[in-house]
């Protein structure tokens, strides 16, 4: 089956347009990027029709990486039909990502540069997805944490965005530790990291190990899919260009750690501890950063805020045992969001870079087609019927009642926030008068051709119905139909647009009204709930000045430095006392040796060596 | 016992006179009164040598002397030739006035 | 008779000893060691050392000093003036001096009750024959090796003593 074609091919990309791209035109560099991804895309679809059923795990194991001791860790791919999912969202959605960005970086610098990384993030992804063990699983999550670094920090010469990239990569750092711990764990306990193997003597490990386990690798999963404490770099990833935004930071890397969770259900389903702590982070985070995005003014901080929410609403998914739900979620997010991205992309660049939604306005006429699109997209995430969101979020919800139902109610609500900040968006966006001064222009056919295909995957992706497809792969959950809580679900959606329809369209006044009513609890919202400040006092700065004050000044330079060079002063302390013996004077030298003679013919005469 | 020395009566005189030597090689400052307390030390040597050889009734601390006759000999020229150029270089003959071999 | 002979002559030659050590011009204290090296020579006999005892009164008296008085004669440099001083040797010198022949005398009067008796005539094995046939025998190398150094010796002194070529 070649599965390593499909990550190799977007590797080759990157290499040649990292190592020629600067020499290549602008179309060269395109066909490399371009074709490589879509190159891939074809190459999974040929694989999967291939593979047919899908009812087995196929396997193909090309080396033996590691061989040390006890561990044998091969470079192993597989496919089943939750890695057929991943790969067709990973590829798919990112082959159309790719062809927007032609459109979007046309007038950028590092052209060549931007390309080639973002093939080295589809190689490090479809690592990730292919991965047999967890090993081969990290290395494309430590890989697509890079590129990650290198795409925000993209504008290199601004330092918040390099300060971004840096403060994606560090809080990463610190999920992949709970990673790491878990894989150690595992290894311990069932010698082996491949999966099979892992999940075939899982049931029988001790329960309160596998929580320990389970709940290391979510500590995992929240760094790398910003969950509730280690969200704080994805809003600051914004950024990075826009279609980094979308590909990375909406449709693919950040369900990196959704993916992992499913892919563990047999661990987690024998720890239920280690269940409901992703279920309750994944509500808390979808409802705080909910709360977050209603008051934000960057049209891409709002949309990083709902990712953040509807990740936690994935992780609600597989919290409750709803592995299939999480995953359904997580394919239509990754249409609707990554339009909602492109789209604010496409609406960023018509008026050549302005992001606060304060300054647009009115755009409705002005890029019709632009507000098309977003306006589908909008209604996939806010839940109108029909619609692909609306489809995935209710299987979440139904779930999430059946294990817990005040997660469903406190899940309603957020869904009601969630369609009352995105149609602010997109009613402060397209509505009304224009509050700008630059010049709106409609985006050109390559940035909007991909936006129509998204689009309509978000308004019909629906009926792509993967939770029966992952039927065979995932334990059944037996949450059933209910018409009634769908209908709550709908109506809190249809309310949140309802509301924000008055607040930003028919009485444009009231959304200042009501900030200076509640001025308290609208200040804590506006400023993220200080959350970033309070992690900077209480963690960041304890440990630079700590780092700085004691560990260099003190331990380093006063410490060590100071032993060594004492030893050297010592040295020569002692060698100045020992200078003094040089006299140069003959008499006393031919003193010190009538003395020493002296010394010896005693230790002899003591010692009883003369006869 | 009359007509007959102990033969520790000669170590003794050589001990003593190997101590007048070092005393005078000690305590006095002029090189060519330096050197001839070297001699004496030398002689003392000698003595101690001869001495044994009658004790063992052998030759050989005769050849002993005999040799450090010789090489004393060579000593004092080649080491009077050195004080002659100190002297021509550096005008003293006061040991304690050579001291560039200070620290 | 060997007794008187041995207290005499020891007794000149440690009173010679003490003038060479003593006296101020170095002049006298050459003299001195010939008076010593003298006494020496009368002890090497008694000890049955004939040709050693030739050979200091000719070797040694006879060349050695006179070459030291020859020295001190060319530079004649006057006595010792009091200028200089050690430290080391002014402290310690003494108390190691007193160590020093403590330990000689010491190891030297272990043996006294039960040393052999000296006597003119006690040992016939130093006659010039026995010592040449040694030396040419037993010890020919060293021998050998010593005529070299001497002759390095003299090229030595010749070296460092000539006047500079202008």
């Amino acid at each position: 089956m070649q599965l390593w074609l499909i990550p190799i091919l977007p590797l080759a990309g990157f290499l040649i347009n990292g190592l020629f791209g600067r020499r290549f035109s602008k179309g060269l560099v395109n066909t490399f990027a371009i074709g490589s991804v879509v190159l891939a895309f074809l190459w999974v679809l040929k694989t999967l029709f291939g593979l047919g059923g899908m009812n087995a795990v196929y396997t193909e194991h090309y080396f033996t990486w590691i061989q040390s001791g006890a561990l044998t860790v091969g470079f192993d791919f597989s496919v089943d039909r939750l890695t057929a999912v991943m790969l067709l969202v990973v590829t798919g959605v990112g082959s159309l990502i790719h062809i927007y960005a032609i459109g979007y970086m046309a007038h950028e610098g590092g052209y060549y540069r931007f390309f080639a990384f973002l093939n080295l993030f589809m190689f490090f992804m479809l690592t990730l997805v292919l991965a047999a063990n967890y090993l081969v699983l990290f290395v494309g999550w430590e890989g697509v944490g890079l590129c990650s670094y290198l795409l925000i920090g993209f504008y290199f010469d601004k330092k918040f965005a390099t300060d971004a990239g840096n403060k994606a990569f560090i809080v990463n750092r610190i999920g992949d530790f709970g990673f790491s711990l878990a894989m150690f764990l595992i290894f311990r306990q069932f010698g082996s990291l491949d999966f099979a193997h892992v999940f075939a003597q899982a049931p029988a490990a001790p329960v309160g190990l596998l929580t320990l386990i389970g709940v290391l690798l979510m500590f995992g999963a929240c760094g790398k899919s910003a969950q509730i404490p280690l969200y704080v770099w994805l809003p600051d990833a914004m950024a990075g260009p826009t279609p980094v935004s979308a590909l990375i930071h909406a449709a693919t890397m950040v369900t990196a750690g959704v993916y992992m969770t499913a892919r563990s259900w047999v661990i987690y389903t024998h720890a239920p501890i280690a269940m409901d702590v992703i279920a309750y982070i994944g509500i808390a985070t979808a409802l705080v950063a909910a709360t977050i995005g209603l008051a934000q003014n960057d049209i891409k901080k709002v949309f990083a805020y709902s990712t953040v929410s509807q990740l936690g609403y994935m992780f609600v998914g597989v919290g409750c045992g709803a592995f299939s739900a999480g995953i359904y979620h997580l394919m239509t997010h990754a249409f609707f969001k990554a339009l909602l991205f492109l789209g604010a992309g496409a609406v960023i660049h018509s008026l050549s870079g302005e992001q606060d939604m304060r300054k647009m306005g009115g755009l409705r006429d002005k890029i019709p087609w632009t507000f098309g699109v977003m306006a589908c997209a909008s209604l996939a995430i806010a839940g109108f019927p029909l619609t692909s969101g609306a489809m995935s979020k209710e299987a979440i919800l139904l779930a999430a009642n059946h294990h817990a139902p005040w997660i469903y109610w406190v899940g309603v609500f957020t869904a009601g926030m969630t369609a009352f900040y995105v149609f602010r968006a997109l009613f402060m966006t397209f509505f009304g008068k224009y509050r700008g001064e630059a010049h709106p222009h409609e985006s050109p056919p390559v940035m909007i051709v991909p936006l129509v295909i998204l689009a309509l995957l978000s308004l019909g992706g629906g009926f792509i119905k993967v939770p029966d497809f992952l039927r065979s792969v995932f334990p059944a959950v037996e949450a059933p139909e209910s018409g009634a809580l769908t209908a709550v679900a709908i109506a809190a959606g249809l309310l949140g647009i309802a509301l924000a329809y008055l607040m930003y369209v028919y009485k444009p006044g009231l959304p200042d009204a009501v900030a200076n009513g509640a001025k308290g609890l609208y200040t804590l919202v506006y400023n993220k709930y200080f959350v970033d400040e309070i992690y900077d006092a209480a963690v960041v700065t304890p440990l630079v000045e700590g780092s700085r004050v004691v560990l260099w000044k003190g331990v380093d330079a006063g410490l060590i430095d100071g032993a060594v060079n004492g030893i050297g002063a010592r040295a020569k302390g002692i060698g100045q006392v020992l200078r003094l013996a040089q006299s140069g004077n003959t008499r006393s030298y031919a003193t010190w040796v009538a003395f020493g003679s002296v010394l010896l013919i005693f230790l002899m005469a003591v010692l009883g060596g003369l006869r | 016992m009359m007509g007959h020395v102990p033969l520790s009566w000669f170590l003794m005189l050589s001990a003593v006179l190997f101590s007048l030597g070092v005393a005078g090689f000690i305590f006095r400052r002029n090189i060519i009164t330096m050197f001839m307390s070297i001699e004496l030390i030398l002689n003392a040597v000698n003595l101690t040598f001869i001495t044994f050889a009658y004790q063992r009734q052998q030759v050989a601390g005769h050849l002993f002397a005999f040799f450090v006759m010789v090489v004393a000999a060579a000593e004092a020229a080649v080491g009077l030739a050195i004080i002659l150029t100190v002297f021509k270089n550096r005008g003293t003959l006061n040991i304690d006035d050579l001291d560039s071999m200070k620290n | 008779m060997d007794l008187i002979l041995f207290l005499v002559f020891a007794g000149l030659a440690v009173v010679a000893a003490i003038n060479v050590v003593v006296q101020r011009h170095p002049i006298s204290s050459a003299v001195s060691l010939i008076a010593v090296m003298g006494s020496l020579a009368v002890l090497y006999l008694l000890l049955g050392a004939e040709f050693i005892a030739a050979a200091q009164v000719i070797v040694y008296a006879g060349a050695i000093m006179v070459l030291f008085v020859f020295v001190i004669m060319l530079l004649n440099a006057g006595g010792e003036t009091k200028a200089g001083r050690s430290f080391v040797a002014s402290l310690l010198g003494v108390p190691v001096l007193f160590a020093l022949l403590a330990m000689l005398a010491y190891s030297t009067a272990r043996i006294y009750p039960r040393d052999p008796e000296v006597h003119f005539g006690g040992f016939r094995g130093g006659t010039a024959e026995a010592v040449g046939r040694a030396l040419f025998t037993t010890y020919l190398l060293p021998f050998e090796i010593t005529s070299i150094l001497i002759l390095i010796a003299i090229v030595g002194a010749i070296v460092l003593a000539r006047k500079e070529l202008e």
